[in-house]
């Protein structure tokens, strides 16, 4: 009989390696797992990548400046990022619950705020690839020419606006620790709207000042304009706001959500466990 | 004597624990309260394997989720390794771990090997230590040939056993299981249980609390049992002592053929019977009496043969902890589950 569980004391570790660790596991299905159904090629790289070539025959047909080809590639790159914001990020949680992983989270001393970040973290990583490949695809078949004077600050940019985007969706995650079945209509609710919000396939000042203004609540509509301004010729004179300025409400919008996520999560986890919402329905 | 002087000793203590949860009643806004567990008093020194035996509704889930940090108590308070569960949570989680029965916990993408790794990652273990305890656990329970299979391919019974080794693999000062047989075949249900007396027998500074409707589990498995029905401990002692309570009843039981529907309450106003279940197995009516003591018997054959229902065996049975039950509550435990199957609830208030 064995009596190795027995002799071997295991060692455990807290604080912030225990933070790491936790982001790292909670990051590695998402980083490794989703690789491995190969059919995300299709569903996330070609699909998307049919929707972008819509647009630009569409664009070619009316006879459009060229660059608006280049903005419907990098706008239907960064559609990933916000698909999966809302579909594993928002809602997970309550995937989560239903599974009953939710539980097990909270139940170990892994803080709630980690493993949140590793699902954040994953999510970017394994989407990255797909974006990755839809503007490698869409540039090669479509011809793009981008025009980079500043790489360091479009890297800026796009790094800025995965936070602040990631950090909404933490924020957001957190709130639906309280739903149960009504998650799946909200998220559903979200996604048509910012389609047209974020200007994803256009420059956002054709929406005109303040309902421009107002899109920029969503990190993906300053972040795409500045991109747009960065690596286009003509992305200039397209743009909503200065790229400096844009780069600052990234920033304070990032803060913003990251600590409104750890304030939300904290309270209404409270909540949860008072309402006994944090597990399954009830059985 | 406050408390705090032997709580080190104590792996589980709850006071006047209660708990009553909210409900959305029939009408628009109007809310009902249910009481799940009611001034609960337990007391669980280190190195026990305590049993929590009730049938469906009676409570187990909802104190189990208490005791793991998921749900507030209403009322009472409650102490896991010394620590208060809700003023401490954070002192309590690096020291326990649940297991649940029927659970679909992980991801279902990864292997079995990566979804427990995943978890050991959650409790801080580094990665090579993890990696060697997971191996030791999966060869221990006889999944080590499934350590590579997607998690999502495992079968009832092999997911369970992954479960298994993801609450024991952080070697927690207090493990929860709850129902960790549910569903599982005769062959892997006798495996878990005997991991799991086999981990409790490896150290003796281990406890788990599990919760069951298995009387016979309850029974063979744990050192000491409450019965809980309704929210409300009823009994709580070793499976010996509690039988011991019924142990002056002589029950039997008989095979009787009938042709005519048998009139059990004659059988049952007959002096010295104390209860009388009845249930139709192939072709003839078994029947299990307790008496008062054995020299009722003649009696009571006497009363089958007047109703021309003719005996066809008749065995002494030792008592176990279904007698208990019954004698606490009334009814079997399978009787309270039907009728909480029809919509009863006792426990609802306005
Ligand atoms: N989230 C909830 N909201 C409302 N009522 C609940 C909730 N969870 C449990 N209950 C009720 O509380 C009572 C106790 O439930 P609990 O799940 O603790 O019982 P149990 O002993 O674990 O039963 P089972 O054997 O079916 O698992 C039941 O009447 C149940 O219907
Ligand atoms: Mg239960």
């Amino acid at each position: 009989m064995s009596v190795v569980t027995a002799t071997t004391p295991i060692r455990k570790n807290s604080g912030w390696r225990l933070f790491l660790q936790t982001v790292i596991g909670r990051a590695y299905p998402r980083v490794i797992g989703q690789q491995r159904e190969k059919s995300w090629m299709f569903f996330e790289v070609l699909l998307p990548l049919i929707n972008v070539a819509a647009y630009v025959y569409v664009y070619r047909a009316i006879g459009a400046p060229e660059d608006y080809v280049g903005f419907v590639v990098i706008g239907g790159a960064m559609i990933a990022f916000w698909m999966n914001v809302l579909w594993s990020m928002s809602s997970q949680l309550y995937w989560e619950k239903e599974q009953g992983n939710l539980a097990l989270y909270i139940i170990s001393p892994a803080p709630l705020m980690a493993i949140l970040l590793g699902m954040a973290v994953g999510g970017m990583i394994a989407t990255l690839l797909r974006a990755g490949a839809i503007i490698a695809l869409g540039t090669w078949l479509f011809n793009v020419q981008y025009v980079v004077m500043n790489p360091w600050q479009l890297l800026a940019v796009f790094v800025l606006t995965m936070v602040a985007l990631y950090g909404l969706g933490m924020m957001t995650a957190s709130v639906f620790l309280l739903f149960s079945r009504e998650a799946w209509h909200y998220v559903n609710l979200a996604m048509e709207p910012v389609y047209l919000l974020s200007g994803f396939y256009f420059p956002l000042k054709n929406l005109g000042f303040w309902v421009a203004l107002g899109a920029s609540i969503i990190p993906l509509s300053l972040g795409l304009d500045a991109m747009r301004q960065l690596a286009f010729r003509s992305g200039p004179s397209l743009g909503f706001l200065s790229v400096p300025l844009e780069i600052g409400i990234l920033s304070v919008l990032s803060v913003v959500f990251l600590v409104a996520a750890r304030w939300l999560l904290k309270t209404l986890e409270r909540l949860a466990r008072e309402e006994a919402r944090l597990t399954e329905n009830r059985r | 004597m406050t408390t705090e002087t032997h709580l080190d000793d104590l792996a589980i203590k709850t006071e006047a624990l209660s708990r009553i949860y909210k409900i959305r009643g029939a009408k628009k806004g109007e809310m009902r309260e249910r009481v799940a567990l009611e001034d609960i008093n337990l007391s669980i020194p280190r190195g026990e394997l305590f049993g929590l035996l009730g049938p469906n509704g009676a409570g187990k889930t909802t104190l189990i989720k208490i005791l793991t940090t998921l749900l507030s108590p209403t009322r009472g308070r409650a102490w896991v390794a010394g620590f208060d569960v809700v003023r401490e949570s954070d002192k309590v989680r690096p020291r326990i771990n649940m297991v649940s029965g029927g659970e679909t916990s992980g991801y279902g993408l990864l292997t079995v090997r990566e979804n427990l790794w995943m978890f050991a990652q959650f409790y801080g273990i580094p990665s090579r230590q993890a990696h060697q305890r997971i191996q030791t656990l999966l060869e221990m329970i006889g999944l080590a040939d499934r350590a590579n299979t997607k998690s999502s391919d495992l079968s009832t019974g092999l997911r369970q056993k992954m479960n298994i080794v993801r609450g024991f693999m952080t070697d927690p000062e207090v493990l929860f299981l709850d129902e960790p047989t549910l569903g599982l075949d005769v062959q892997a249900a006798r495996e878990v249980r005997a991991f799991i007396r086999r981990w409790m027998d490896e150290n003796p500074s281990r406890t788990i609390l599990l919760t069951t409707h298995y009387m016979q589990e309850a029974e063979e498995l744990c050192d000491r049992v409450a019965i809980i029905h309704e929210g409300r401990i009823l009994a709580c002692d070793t499976p010996d002592h509690l039988k011991q309570e019924v142990q002056h009843e002589a029950i039997f039981q008989l095979l009787v053929e009938t042709e005519q529907p048998l009139n059990s309450l004659a059988l049952e106003n007959l002096p010295g019977v104390l209860r009388l279940h009845h249930q139709w197995m192939n072709g003839g009516l078994q029947l299990e009496i307790s008496l008062a003591e054995e020299g009722v018997l003649p009696l009571v054959i006497g009363e089958l043969e007047r109703q021309q229902a003719h005996l066809r065996s008749l065995q002494k049975r030792q008592p176990s902890l279904e007698d208990v039950f019954v004698q606490l509550v009334g009814l079997r435990m399978e009787e309270v589950e039907r009728e909480r199957g029809n919509g009863y609830h006792p426990n609802t208030q306005e």
